[in-house]
């Protein structure tokens, strides 16, 4: 055993990544829908889930098993095989865009091994186009999930879906080609680090203040290409029923919307990372002090998440609240009482806060923004969008030939 | 090498039961299916060569735009199960005569040029996307803004004749 481990380390090691990824971003993903029904049922000034354990924490594990242990039928005349393979297909590829993202600079020495954040390899050259390749599979899922269920409204789904697709893969991938020139490179870790030529600037150096156009152009159509509000012309209940997933039932239900809040992270993670950049500090590098932040947010809502379990009626909420709190606080602490490992998370801690901030925005959106019309919809794509995301191109390739990409 | 080797005999039996699935399924969105299994696998095959931009823009190209484009018509078309006629006597002869005429010639390729495939097949000796780009938009810029046009003509052929006649 032993000997099979030293031998294949790097096998071993991407093996258990690939394990810890899946289960993290499953937990998100379920803990993202609570989020989303909380931040929506405020925004409309309703309370949200708050049955199912303190502040509905336990819902997502609540609707998890609803899924789980609900009657699957499979309509008459659908086309089994694909029928069965469209949502296999949807999750399999919206769990495979995670992988090409790193989570941050430094690597962990565990065992003499430099372990880095992210799957994919350091040196993958095609970065950003093996996500677009990915990207371009997962229409699929969609499209022959409304083709096979033999349901009208769920073909419509799947055309529209398709349809959508298409139109904004195009602004989307177009958008990019600013960033890339100012890069000079595919790989997301070079794109990250061309926005700290210049440590000093800080949130300055950023990406987004030179591409403002190719942001608007990229976040749009990343949110059409994600199939949610204002764009989930697929999914319209007023129209379609339940749209391309009118016919599925229990977890093949569920692995439609897993994909959807998995692709949801993948946006967001690709908008700080190209955009807002990745996991540099929105400060000035020389701003030692900005490095307790992590503690200085972590430790309050520890301390916070322990009161709030005290003062609650059940007895699970003042046992499980505190315990979480005090698991937060003691994370805050340990970050002040070791530098090393304080150095060590500031990276993924500012990516993880702009994913955050963006999982946000998308929830405002759906919460405030009404759905668009069809025609509204292709007319934005391709008479809008597209045309400012060739503009851009245009503007940014003259300017770094005039007077270079830094 | 034994790894890569074994990735390689199962992307390359992927792409070719793909490829018959593709002529003998009988509804066109199975046949639309086995073409995307095979792009995928192709793309698959290139990135075991090293080639990581090929494989990218085979699959966002192939997989993705095209055959996207195929799966939408077929259903929009609402296209049902095709009819397989038996096959003529007539095309058999031929088609069976070309079919040896085709693997005679791939054969007789692969034979011949064992040495430049040899020395495509080491890695690294396939180009970066700099040195792709560099031949695209520098030795071969002008046959290469010429496809383009061409393309972009075919689309505004498309445009006209799908137009709506004003009355």
């Amino acid at each position: 055993m032993s000997a099979f481990l030293s031998s294949n380390v790097e096998i071993v090691i991407t093996v258990v990544k690939i394990a810890l990824l899946l289960f993290i971003v499953l937990t998100v993903d379920a803990y993202l829908t609570w989020f989303e029904r909380k931040v929506v049922a405020h925004i409309q000034s309703r309370w949200g889930p708050h049955r199912v354990g303190p502040h509905g924490l336990l819902q997502p594990l609540a609707d998890g098993l609803k899924f789980l242990f609900k009657e699957d039928p499979t309509p008459a005349g659908v086309d089994k095989f694909v029928y069965y393979l469209a949502p296999l297909l949807a999750l399999a590829l919206a769990l495979t865009s995670i992988a090409i993202i790193p989570f941050g600079p430094e690597p962990i020495r565990l065992f003499g091994h430099d372990i880095y954040l992210g799957i994919a390899p350091l040196d993958l050259n095609i970065g950003i186009l093996a996500l677009f390749a990915i990207t371009a599979l997962g229409v699929y899922g969609v499209a022959l999930a409304g083709w096979s269920s033999n349901n009208k409204y769920s073909l419509f789904g799947g055309l529209r879906s398709s349809a959508q697709m298409i139109s904004y893969e195009l602004a989307l991938t177009m958008s990019v080609v600013g960033v890339l020139l100012m890069a000079g490179s595919f790989n997301l870790r070079d794109i990250i680090n061309a926005q700290a030529h210049r440590p000093e600037r800080g949130i300055f150096g950023w990406n987004v203040w030179p591409q403002i156009l190719g942001f608007f152009c990229f976040f749009v159509a990343a949110i059409a290409e994600t199939n949610r509000a204002p764009f989930d012309l697929p999914e319209a209940e007023q129209e379609l029923v339940g749209g391309f997933h009118t016919e599925y039932a229990s977890f093949k239900f569920a692995m439609f919307f897993i994909a959807e809040y998995t692709s949801m992270i993948t946006v967001s993670c690709l908008c700080s990372i190209m955009f807002f950049g990745g996991w540099l500090s929105p400060f000035p590098v020389s701003w030692t002090f900005t490095h307790y932040l992590p503690s200085v947010v972590l430790t309050p809502f520890g301390l916070w998440v322990i009161l709030d379990g005290l003062r609650y009626e059940t007895i699970f909420g003042r046992l499980i609240l505190p315990v979480v709190g005090t698991a937060i606080a003691a994370l805050g602490a340990i970050f002040v009482m070791f530098p090393a490992v304080n150095e060590f998370i500031q990276g993924p801690f500012w990516l993880l806060s702009k994913i955050f901030v963006f999982l946000f925005v998308y929830v405002w959106m759906r919460g405030t923004l009404p759905r668009f019309r069809y025609d509204q919809l292709m007319a934005f794509g391709w008479k809008l969008l597209l045309p400012l995301s060739i503009v851009n191109v245009i503007v940014t390739s003259f300017v770094i030939l005039k007077w270079g990409a830094k | 090498m034994t790894a890569q080797l074994a990735v390689f005999f199962v992307l390359g039996a992927l792409a070719v039961i793909g490829a018959i699935s593709l002529i003998l399924q009988r509804h066109p969105i199975h046949s639309a299916l086995s073409l995307i299994v095979v792009m995928v696998a192709l793309a698959g095959l290139y990135l075991l060569m090293g080639a990581e931009l090929v494989a990218a823009v085979q699959i966002i190209v192939y997989g993705g735009a095209i055959m996207v484009l195929f799966v939408f018509v077929i259903m929009l078309l609402n296209a049902g199960v095709e009819e397989h006629t038996s096959i003529s006597k007539l095309a058999g002869a031929p088609g069976l005569l070309l079919v040896v005429a085709l693997a005679g010639f791939i054969a007789a390729s692969i034979a011949r040029s064992t040495g430049t495939v040899q020395a495509a097949v080491q890695t690294g000796a396939l180009a970066p996307t700099k040195d792709i780009s560099n031949m695209l938009f520098r030795e071969f810029v002008y046959p290469f803004e010429l496809t383009s046009f061409l393309i972009l003509v075919a689309i505004l052929g498309a445009t006209v004749l799908a137009q709506r006649e004003k009355s």
